[in-house]
């Protein structure tokens, strides 16, 4: 690092005279290409009618907060992010939205005064939550250089009970550094009966009176779009028929 | 290679990163790209071969290796089709997810010891999760087609590539568990010494998983006995009926570069990654101090090594394409949630018990000393070991500062902690 | 040196921190943590396809991970600050785990309604009204 220094005074500096920037700062670029991503997409989501592109720019958007996880060095939770929410939350609603994309539903629109409404709401919050941001001076000074510590296994350690990470700069010696164990293992049961409840809940049922939406299928008529039939076809692929 | 840039042409260091980052996306994509184009020629004359014919024999001399040139330029001339009610911008955009998602993994994928774009602490998990984000490309693919065909494709092989990545996920959990790190860097020099060192020999459980694993990755990538979404006789061509030309291409770039990422995969994970069979720069004499040329030349070595596995791989890949019948979509997916992930999840646990039973192997490797401290994440980037160096890598620590010194917490400071995790002695 | 900040008065924020050499802080985190939280109140307040306001709980909670990742990251704090350390980063993890839960249930309610009511539209979903 000190012979980058030294070497960097050699006389190709004289090159550099010619471009408009001193230096790049990499960490920065990135970061403002990765939040620009994100917080477009975001907008996107909002301002998209259709909603097969709302679920394309959220995954976007989503794939965006996973690369800004890893520029911040949360590498474990950026993996996290990238293989169960974009990998399986978001897949599991891109499936619910190629299910329910009916040609009525695809782009409901909303009424102006809702959306007025809805803007000025999301204004205020957004006035209060940018000047919290940059009231607090420690957060707007810029960072010191660190290297960080490999953190997967302290994070495994960690839901295990047992905290091998080093403490923090600035906290107080007294400090409870707990442990992780109980969260995760309600976490775990959790998932089990979130898996058991969905699957519950999604199952195919035995109908005496057949359902709202075969009979609206078959009210349509004879004539049905490509698109109509693929739908109707692909949803009873997947619910199994009735 | 930044280093080398910083140090001896003289140029800032913000500079000497951008251009090793270029250049290490050039050789990635030189990597898929080539890989495709060899590929391609290889299936056509294995399948040929398989079926007692010849292959393509015309373009470029007796054996057609010019084939590929041939069917690039085919498919650049084609026309540019849309369908009618395709949704355009979604249309358009699918295809270059899918190589996205495939180009993306290969950052974290070492292809020797300091041959690795970004070395990642938690590269096996980085490589598993982007692997599944191709799914993406094809559901999109699927809808944006407007075809009904097309949709039944697509949604087939979404269900298939997230179910199969759960068995997957518990197949790779098994070396990470070895090495005690997620570092593909880490797993791979594990494995450094003789052919007995490699995790596929290490106990019988793991030979098992790797097996397990072939199923999952190939099921993964949607090639036959899985390739029910393209299922040529059935579906027309899928989830990419409707894209011709270049797209189209992309969508097999895209196919040959998963192929060839979960076959590297293998080889880093089971294989010795690019330790051989023989210590080729230990009998030579070669080891990490003897300077940089003979150090680079023995990266080299391990590169070609890596990719010669990684291409067998593709190739036994290809070999069951053509030799096993087609399974439907219901016995894919018997096949995952039946038989491998409860397979995956016995051998995971035999795994887990061989490792307590015999902790320093049964049949030590012979470049290994009994009793090592299998603490494998301190090795990762900022460990004791402090192998920082990478081909191209954004900076971690900002310019301004950092000597360089690691942060490594202490394991003494948490006793507990040291009984708790080592498993040998 | 930092160019877009020379004509503004010198307690400006230095918002476009990243074009130059000065390097982001905490608050550049925050701000994207807040934008996406409040695209996804508003996605949530406006959209009438369920699946829309799905879509906007994921992006609200992602906007509280985004901020607990930045409080909780080694290379943002400042001289002196404070920060969260591991735990923030395994409070994301749990956010991340429960986010999945919450979709997956969230999604079977909303399908069992499009099979009842043949809509997704949750205007229509008003048969306990009054």
């Amino acid at each position: 690092m000190i012979m980058s220094l030294l070497a960097s005074a050699l006389p190709m500096s004289g090159l550099l005279a010619a471009l408009p920037v001193a230096a790049v700062n990499w960490h920065s670029v990135l970061f403002l290409l990765f939040a620009a991503v994100a917080c477009a997409c975001a907008v996107a989501v909002v301002l998209a009618d259709n909603v097969v592109r709302m679920a394309f720019y959220l995954v976007l958007s989503l794939a965006a907060t996973a690369g800004l996880f890893f520029l911040a060095g949360a590498e474990f939770v950026g993996a996290m992010q990238l293989m169960i929410y974009v990998g399986g939350t978001l897949v599991l609603l891109v499936f619910g939205v190629m299910l329910t994309a009916q040609a009525p539903f695809v782009a409901i629109k909303t009424s102006t005064g809702d959306r007025v409404l809805a803007g000025m709401v999301g204004a205020a919050l957004l006035a209060v939550l940018l000047q919290a941001a940059f009231r607090v001076e420690p957060w707007r000074r810029p960072a010191m250089a660190a290297v960080a510590a490999p953190a997967a296994t302290p994070i495994g350690m960690a839901l295990l009970g047992v905290r091998v990470d080093e403490p923090v700069a600035g906290a107080p010696p007294a400090a409870v550094r707990s442990g992780y164990l109980l969260p995760f293992e309600i976490v775990s049961v959790h998932l089990l009966v979130v898996l058991v409840g969905a699957a519950y809940l999604a199952r195919a049922k035995r109908r005496r009176t057949p359902r709202a939406i075969d009979v609206a299928a078959s009210s349509v008529g004879p004539v049905v779009t490509a698109r109509e039939a693929a739908r109707s076809s692909a949803s009873a692929l997947v619910s199994g028929g009735q | 290679m930044a280093d080398f840039l910083i140090n001896a042409v003289g140029l800032p260091e913000w500079l000497a990163w951008t251009i090793t980052a270029l250049v290490a996306a050039a050789l990635i994509l030189n990597v898929i790209a080539g890989g495709a184009l060899v590929f391609i020629w290889a299936e056509r004359k294995i399948a040929a071969r398989i079926q007692d014919r010849l292959g393509p024999t015309r373009t470029g001399g007796r054996f057609g290796w010019l084939q590929s040139l041939a069917d690039g330029i085919k498919l650049l001339a084609k026309e540019d089709l849309m369908p009618e009610g395709a949704d355009g911008m979604l249309f358009k955009l699918a295809p270059y997810i899918s190589f996205c998602a495939s180009f993306c993994a290969f950052i974290a994928l070492p292809f020797a010891f300091d041959f690795v774009g970004q070395r990642l602490n938690v590269g096996v998990f980085f490589v598993v999760a982007v692997l599944g984000l191709e799914v993406f490309g094809v559901i999109l693919a699927g809808y944006a087609s407007a075809s009904k065909w097309s949709l039944f494709g697509s949604m087939r092989e979404a269900a298939q590539v997230v179910s199969y990545e759960v068995p997957l996920g518990m197949c790779v959990v098994v070396p990470v568990m070895l090495a005690g790190s997620m570092d593909l860097v880490t797993i791979a020099e594990k494995q450094s010494g003789w052919l007995s060192n490699w995790y596929l020999f290490h106990d019988p459980f793991t030979f098992v998983i790797f097996w397990v694993y072939v199923t999952c990755a190939v099921a993964s990538v949607n090639r036959a006995p899985f390739d029910l979404a393209e299922a040529e006789s059935e579906l027309v061509a899928g989830f990419h009926t409707e894209y011709s030309g270049l797209r189209w291409s992309f969508f097999f770039m895209a196919e040959y570069g998963s192929m060839f990422l979960v076959s590297a995969l293998a080889a880093v994970l089971f294989l010795g990654g690019w330790n051989g069979p023989i210590p080729v720069a230990t009998l030579l004499g070669l080891s990490e101090g003897t300077g940089d040329t003979a150090n680079y030349f023995v990266r080299l070595i391990g590169c070609g090594n890596l990719l010669l596995k990684a291409t067998l791989g593709v190739l036994l890949m290809m070999w069951v394409r053509w030799t096993l019948p087609r399974l439907r979509i219901d016995q894919v997916m018997t096949t995952c949630l039946k038989y491998c992930t409860p397979i995956a999840a016995a051998m995971f646990a035999g795994a887990m018990l061989w490792q307590l039973a015999f902790p320093g192997g049964v049949v030590r490797g012979i470049s290994r000393p009994a009793g090592e401290i299998r603490e494998g994440w301190l090795e990762g980037p900022g460990g004791l070991s402090a192998g920082r160096g990478a081909v191209g890598a954004k900076p971690t620590a900002l310019p301004s500062a950092a000597t360089g010194t690691p942060v490594v917490p202490t394991l003494e400071s948490s006793i507990e902690t040291r009984d708790v995790v080592k498993v040998g002695s | 040196m930092n160019l877009l900040s020379a004509g503004l008065p010198s307690t400006a924020i230095p918002l476009f921190a990243g074009l130059l050499d000065a390097p982001v802080g905490v608050a550049h985190y925050l701000v994207v943590g807040a934008i996406l939280f409040t695209s996804g109140v508003v996605c949530m307040a406006l959209k009438r396809n369920a699946l829309g306001v799905l879509m906007g709980i994921e992006l609200v909670l992602n906007g509280a991970n985004v901020n607990f990742v930045a409080f909780s990251s080694p290379y943002l704090r400042g001289e002196g600050a404070a920060s969260l350390g591991l735990d923030g980063q395994l409070i994301a993890l749990f956010v991340i785990l429960l986010a999945a839960a919450e979709a997956a249930v969230a999604l079977a309610i909303t399908l069992n309604f499009y099979n009842n009511h043949a809509t997704v539209d949750i205007d229509q979903a008003d048969d306990l009204k009054g």
